[in-house]
């Protein structure tokens, strides 16, 4: 899958789990550039993206991913939909 | 709004925004204060039941225990929790919590004493909420583990784990039978439901200490929000079902009745023969059936003349088969039986009528329908007419809507309405409380919402306050005819101050309207209040969306209105005995007991 693609799919679930249409992601994007991005939320965008792109985050991922760029590696070589 | 038209997925992902469109709706809120007693992480738990309560029309604001912390805000009154006076307690706890299971040299009684252990850890913990909160309290039973250390066996002998959550599984439901507050919360069904494997994903323990999945969470917590709309009353009460393509194969008019799919000749007919067998089990706890079908009459009744069908014409209340928008239809079935159209689940194969539907009453039930083998999931899943309480009332109504179909027969060989109504022999029972009608007068102060002047809701507890403390009077109304005991249906509690009585509470049924009943009330109100030397009787209306049928109703009792204010709340006065005029009854009043 292209990366462009992901990155707009991402930006939409961005948006809806912090209820902010203003969120754009990039690969440098960390939990530290968007507020309410706390522990909490965490799992609710985990979950909102594994649904978006029919895929699963290990438990070591999800504990070690560093930015937005990790995440989206990840997805592109996993990603069923 | 109904949320069944989103996946679980949806609801977790879009809370925020769903949370705001849901707070707008325009409804009636009820307000109420539900404290989440947690073993495990309860965050997304406590947003989704806030989705589901908002979308049964229940604003609710929150507590929750700080992680883990369920057993000792229970048990040492934690004061933020005693500050928050909870109305409803849900304690969320799962088989991560279990203390100690048996280890597989153990002996039957080192087992036992095990089970006992960790009865008692839940128990003593129930006692003591219900002495400290008076409230309804809802808690989880277990899920089965998500390993065998025994396999099979782990189900048969007393050291395995399954069998070991099965005993206890059992003792909670026994202490659920014998304690009217305390509701189940039925983990163990749901997470079989779901998919045990999935449900006990351990990402979710490790990464955030969830008993349960992220995904399933929405299922749980629609599960708890149905046993709490169900306590308050606000279940669905009826069903309005279409003919062609819903409960048979097939369009009659085309078709003709004996071709349409249904019955036991055929996969397809066997089918919709189980979907009808669905539906006629609900009336076993009073839920109504009712026809909506676009259709000749003649035609409609003819397929459900066609011998495979389980459902007679006999067991619908009202059958509308007619040519007119359903939605219409819909307004005036609810009318005629005496219902609110929100109160009905409509099920229709066809998505356009779903839609008007949708459209015209947006508290209504319009569960999506895909495939017709799987109607019975797409209905039964939604927990619409969850079971809190069965009262004899109840496992009755469908008899007593088919009585007031008699007797609107029997008005329409009348000309003179009081003839009709002394045809009808009428004996009332007009008392103060009694403990065996507690329930039903609980559960008619949270259902009542057209015949209600003040929409005051109360819990069994505070009826049973009203009913011990003398400084109440209290009422209950029974009404029987010659067709039928209609049961409770009218209920007054009035607050004494010296020789002033304030009417807190005053509600009837909408089945006994035009009957006198309410002058009935009002005459065993007077003579009961004249024995404890009242003079002075203070009526109050409180205008809510759907009580407008009352605004009047102390004027016609013959009260003075004393003040009203902008929002139409008004005050009502009456001097008894000297202002008070009998009406006509053609009602006997407490005739052969006394």
């Amino acid at each position: 899958m292209i990366k462009n693609e992901i990155y707009e799919r991402l930006n939409k679930v961005f948006q809806d789990v912090f209820d902010d249409e203003s969120i754009v992601v990039n690969e440098n994007t960390t939990s530290a550039d968007i507020e309410e991005w706390d522990s909490l939320e965490h799992i609710n965008l985990v979950v909102a993206v594994e649904s978006e792109f029919g895929m699963k985050f290990t438990l070591g991922e999800t504990t070690s991913m560093k930015n937005v760029g990790e995440m989206v590696t990840i997805i592109a070589n996993r990603a069923t939909k | 709004m109904d949320l069944n038209t989103y996946t679980p997925e949806t609801l977790l992902r879009k809370y925020k925004s769903l949370r705001r469109e849901l707070f707008a709706q325009e409804t009636q809120w009820l307000d109420k204060r539900i404290a989440i007693l947690g073993g495990s992480t309860t965050t997304d738990i406590r947003k989704m039941l806030e989705l589901y309560l908002l979308s049964y029309g229940i604003r609710a604001k929150f507590y929750e225990s700080e992680y883990g912390q369920y057993w000792q805000d229970a048990m040492f009154k934690t004061p933020e929790l005693t500050e928050f006076q909870p109305d409803i307690i849900f304690i969320h706890t799962s088989n991560r919590n279990i203390t100690s299971f048996p280890q597989v040299g153990d002996t039957k009684e080192t087992v036992n004493a095990l089970l006992q252990e960790e009865y008692a850890h839940f128990s003593a913990m129930w006692e003591k909420l219900s002495v400290d909160y008076c409230c309804p309290i809802i808690q989880n039973n277990f899920e089965y583990p998500y390993w065998r250390l025994l396999g099979n066996a782990d189900a048969v002998l007393e050291q395995g784990k399954v069998h070991f959550l099965t005993c206890l599984n059992l003792m909670f439901a026994e202490y659920a039978q014998a304690h009217p507050n305390f509701y189940l919360n039925d983990l163990n069904w749901l997470s079989a439901n779901y998919g045990l494997e999935a449900w006990s994903d351990p990402f979710y323990w490790h990464m955030y200490k969830y008993a349960l999945a992220l995904p399933a969470i929405p299922r749980l917590a629609q599960s708890v929000a149905n046993i709490i709309k169900s306590i308050y009353g606000k279940n669905k009460k009826a069903f309005a079902l279409d003919l062609d393509n819903t409960l048979w194969g097939g369009v009659v008019g085309d078709d003709g009745p004996e071709n349409i799919q249904i019955g036991q000749e055929t996969s397809v007919g066997q089918m919709y023969a189980e979907f009808q067998q669905y539906l006629k089990a609900h009336q076993q706890i009073g839920v109504i059936l009712n026809i909506i079908s676009k259709n000749e009459e003649e035609n409609a009744l003819a397929g459900l003349q066609n011998p495979g069908n389980i459902l007679k014409p006999e067991d619908f209340i009202s059958i509308k088969a007619n040519w007119e928008p359903k939605n219409e239809n819909l307004r005036t079935m609810a009318s005629e039986l005496s219902l609110l159209p929100e109160s009905f689940v409509f099920i229709d194969d066809n998505p356009a009528e779903r839609e008007i539907i949708r459209q015209t009453f947006p508290q209504g039930a319009i569960p999506e329908l895909q495939t017709p083998e799987h109607y019975i999931h797409a209905i039964d899943r939604e927990g619409y007419f969850e079971v809190t309480s069965l009262t004899k009332d109840d496992l009755a109504r469908g008899e007593m809507y088919r009585e007031n179909a008699a007797r609107v027969r029997q008005q329409a060989s009348f000309t003179d309405y009081n003839e009709y109504l002394r045809s009808l022999e009428m004996k009332a029972e007009i008392r103060s409380f009694q403990p065996v009608y507690y329930e039903r007068i609980a559960q008619l102060t949270n259902k009542s919402n057209q015949f209600n002047l003040t929409t005051l809701r109360c819990t069994q507890e505070e009826i049973k306050h009203f009913a011990e403390e003398n400084s109440y009077i209290t009422l209950y109304g029974k009404l029987q005819d010659k067709f039928g005991d209609n049961g409770v249906v009218s209920v007054i509690m009035g607050e004494r101050q010296g020789t002033d009585l304030h009417i807190r509470l005053w509600l009837m049924s909408c089945r006994v309207l035009k009957r006198g009943m309410e002058f009935a009330m009002m005459k065993e109100l007077v003579r009961t209040a004249c024995q404890m030397k009242i003079t002075r009787v203070y009526g109050y209306y409180y205008p809510t969306a759907k009580n407008a049928m009352v605004k009047e109703f102390y004027q016609m009792q013959g009260f003075t209105k004393q003040q009203e204010d902008k929002q139409g709340n008004t005050v009502w006065t009456l001097e008894i005995p000297s202002e008070y005029q009998p009406k006509d009854l053609q009602i006997q009043i407490n005739e052969e007991k006394e």
